[in-house]
């Protein structure tokens, strides 16, 4: 916390001037060990609201080291420790209060558990005397966080607490990561304890497997080695288990080609020759031909969600599935695997690596791959005389800033474009909401990225529907003087439900137009951000060029084409093969 | 594209959908490679699953809430503590098919209190209990049936009688059907529980978790 007076004061004799470690404040609370826990867990930041029942933790934070950022609200406390846990590749915590605080955190709980994101989050609770009688914002916290955690808990005492934290900070960013959640009832924290939490330790039920059967991986590899269509269907395990390397190696020692889900972009680089790209409702047309066609796919760290498969029935019919996964409930869950491969997504690339004899002989299957590439181009069209494409605003803003650079983005048509036309080249550079589609998750998330890594560029992609939903964090990017670059692809319109209506409710466009929205320029320089505006082609590069040399917020309102469509696209259920490249193929 | 929208610029290249090869294979609705010509959905069956739980506050809330959330077919669900206070057994028949039981076997395993989870033989020991209230005017003729089914009789009145009956779940059902004839004013059944039979554990990891707590009775018994 900012303001906080220094912790010793200068001149006693008990007190070094010149230490590097401050002599920490013994715990004397529960709270107190609750932040001690996340000090030994290495904990450095965290993202939370203030409020009644969770007054005590916060107290307890003021004589900690640990930085707070206040945000405006819970969930973009809930999305910012997600996007810090994306980027950090640790869990990010979160803090608000019982009742409503909590209540707001659900969102980005559930955000994460379905993007399987390493998350805690505390929560304060009313006394234990008063739960279960509808005190002041009293809600059933762990009830409702329970199909949306990886595990949670209700603390129980003021000795345990620490520990019990402590737990909660190991199980989610271990095995296949989660949320969390630990609810604090007042007393708890409130209550004497000198107790000092231990190191962060998984229970002795979990002990996920980490390196896949030797007979499976003998399975896996002559089935590779034999493989006509072979392909690489990377997921976002891959960039969980810290795995880009392993899976690089891989794909290119026996010349395979990657295809990777939405949340693996990043996982292989774009502009690999092997690259085929993302798959699924909006993936390119190569992707989709690709799995459509292969006759065997190692998939590493993916769940098969419906988004990426269409329909079941269509979906790599004709493939052997080597599905690598930490978490054995995922093979089989909605496609059959051939071959289970449980196990850490690196781990099990090295078992596999070292079992291969030889790489499948297979150039022609690469040539088909490229032959698709050549065939459907994710080339629009942008004529001068019609709004600005947004696309050309992706790829605008790609060009302007670094590989490096973080991008993150809210919900909707400006995400797929996001997905398609930036090149995503290094891990923990694509922060988005994937399994829950969060509208408004793009803001937030820059905050939670630029805190996890303040010397790298965090552009956000945003739509005016989606931003609207959690832009009162700009008060919070302009209080920490976070150096963002939001985009808004401004269309007037809830654009991919708008798409919908036209594609399958025959136009019918109800509750998806804005008759008006707000100038997001002017609406940005009212929080004290930089706002800017741009109508035309000529606008762009120097537009874009200004708000990312600006030192601090700052927000570009795109008034993008109000018409533009999101393409390729395979309908909901549909044959990934058979992709529409325009609405009238839908 | 209707008269209010906006005109629309869009579209990629690319041979069209009727125009591209198609693979020759499908999967059926549970994403598993069939051949079209002999299509076959599986067949439900019904199976018992016995899983060990550690035994906190939360933890049969956890369980039913998964397998609700999750629309995994439950037939009965029950819950009890074991030999190890810290410790208690959940045992829930269920009827799927079977990527469907294996499903609710890996999502049981993976709630973090869950220490041990199994699917029964069929030949495992499975038993119920039900308690029958039926109306008291043939007492006589109550305790018979009652005797069929080796119940017991818990409590008689002028005007009802309440019998115990334990059994599996096809004899509970016929003693049901027998006792219909009474006039059946209220029925409580507790749902199976199961046990594997014969020298073999009903959960894989109770043999360790045996031994250690012989090793603790022993040192229990030193001291």
């Amino acid at each position: 916390m900012s303001e906080q007076p220094p912790a010793t004061i200068e001149g006693t004799e008990d007190e070094p001037l010149d230490g590097d470690d401050p002599i920490p404040t013994p715990v004397s609370t529960g709270a107190g060990s609750v932040i001690r826990a996340l000090e030994v867990a290495g904990v450095e930041t965290c993202f939370g609201v203030q409020g009644g029942a969770i007054m005590p933790v916060y107290d307890a934070l003021y004589d900690s080291e640990i930085r707070h950022v206040t945000m405006a609200h819970e969930q973009g406390a809930a999305h910012a420790a997600d996007a810090f846990g994306i980027v950090a590749g640790e869990p990010g915590v979160c803090l608000a209060t019982s009742g409503p605080g909590a209540t707001n955190l659900v969102t980005g709980i559930a955000d994460a558990s379905m993007d399987s994101d390493p998350v805690v989050a505390l929560t304060g609770q009313v006394p234990t005397a008063f739960v279960g009688n509808d005190a002041f914002q009293e809600t059933d916290t762990t009830g409702l966080t329970a199909p949306i955690t990886k595990t949670n808990y209700f603390a129980t005492d003021s000795d345990s607490v620490g520990d019990t934290v402590g737990e909660a900070f190991a199980v989610s960013g271990s095995g296949r990561p989660g949320p969390t959640v630990v609810d604090l009832p007042k007393d708890v924290t409130n209550g004497p304890t000198e107790k000092e939490p231990g190191e962060p330790r998984t229970p002795s039920t979990y002990d996920p497997q980490t390196e896949a059967d030797d007979e499976a991986v003998e399975r896996a590899a002559r089935t590779i080695e034999r493989a006509e269509k072979p392909v690489i269907l990377a997921g976002g395990g891959v960039i969980k288990g810290e795995a880009s390397a392993e899976l690089r190696k891989f794909a290119t020692e026996y010349g395979i080609p990657v295809v990777t889900t939405m949340p693996a972009l990043g996982a292989f680089p774009e502009d690999h020759e092997l690259a085929m790209e993302m798959a699924g409702m909006h993936g390119t047309g190569y992707a989709n031909m690709a799995i459509t066609h292969c006759d065997v796919m190692l998939a590493v760290g993916c769940r098969f969600d419906d988004r990426l498969t269409g329909g079941v029935e269509t979906f790599a019919p004709d493939a052997q599935i080597l599905h690598v996964d930490i978490d054995p409930a995922e093979i089989s869950k909605n496609v059959e695997a051939d071959v289970p491969l449980i196990g850490d997504a690196g781990t099990v690339l090295e078992q596999l690596a070292a079992e291969m004899a030889r790489a499948p002989d297979v150039p022609e299957w690469r040539e088909q791959c490229q032959t698709w590439k050549d065939e459907y181009p994710m080339d629009y069209a942008a004529p001068e005389d019609r709004p600005l494409r947004p696309e050309f605003v992706v790829e605008a803003l790609d060009e302007a800033t670094p590989e490096d650079a973080i991008v993150t983005t809210g919900v909707g048509q400006h995400q797929m474009w996001a997905c398609q036309y930036w090149t995503y080249r290094h891990p923990r550079t694509w922060v988005s909401s994937h399994g829950l589609g969060t509208m408004g998750y793009g803001l937030p998330a820059a905050i939670g990225a630029k805190v996890a890594e303040p010397d790298r560029q965090v552009v956000c992609f945003e739509g005016d529907g989606s931003f609207l939903m959690t832009c009162q964090e700009l008060a919070v990017a302009v209080r920490e003087n976070l150096d963002i670059t939001v985009a808004v692809l401004n269309n007037a319109a809830v654009g991919m439900v708008r798409q919908w209506q036209d594609a399958f409710f025959e136009g019918r466009h109800s509750a998806s137009q804005y008759p008006w929205v707000p100038a997001f320029d002017k609406l940005a320089e009212a929080f004290g951000a930089q706002g800017f505006a741009v109508h035309e082609y000529d606008e762009v590069a120097e537009t874009i060029e200004a708000a990312v040399a600006y030192d601090g917020p700052s927000v570009i309102d795109f008034h993008i084409d109000p018409g533009a469509n999101v393409y390729p696209m395979v309908p909901s259920g549909g044959d990934n093969g058979q992709f529409a490249l325009s609405e009238d193929q839908l | 594209m209707s008269e209010q929208g906006p005109q629309q610029v869009n579209g990629l290249q690319g041979p069209a959908p009727e125009e591209r090869p198609r693979p020759t294979g499908r999967r059926n609705s549970q994403g598993i490679r069939i051949d079209p010509e002999v299509e076959a959905e599986p067949e439900p069956r019904r199976t018992v699953i016995s899983a060990l739980v550690e035994n906190e506050p939360g933890v049969l809330a956890k369980a039913s809430g998964l397998v609700s959330r999750r629309q995994f077919n439950i037939e009965s669900l029950t819950v009890g503590t074991t030999t190890n206070p810290e410790t208690s057994r959940i045992t829930l028949v269920i009827e799927e098919p079977e990527p469907g039981i294996r499903q609710v076997e890996k999502q049981l395993e993976k709630l973090i209190p869950v220490i041990s989870v199994q699917e029964l033989s069929a030949d495992a020991i499975r038993r119920e209990l039900v308690v029958l209230k039926v109306h008291g005017d043939e007492p006589d003729k109550v305790q018979a049936v009652t005797e069929m089914y080796d119940g017991t009789v818990l409590d008689a009145g002028p005007r009802t009688i309440s019998i115990e009956i334990t059994g599996d779940e096809g004899k509970i059902d016929d003693a049901i059907d027998a006792f219909q004839q009474f006039g059946i004013r209220e029925l409580a059944r507790t749902g199976q529980t199961a046990m594997a039979r014969g020298d073999v554990w009903t959960t894989d990891i109770e043999e360790e978790r045996y031994e250690r707590m012989h090793e603790d009775w022993r040192k229990h018994d030193q001291q």
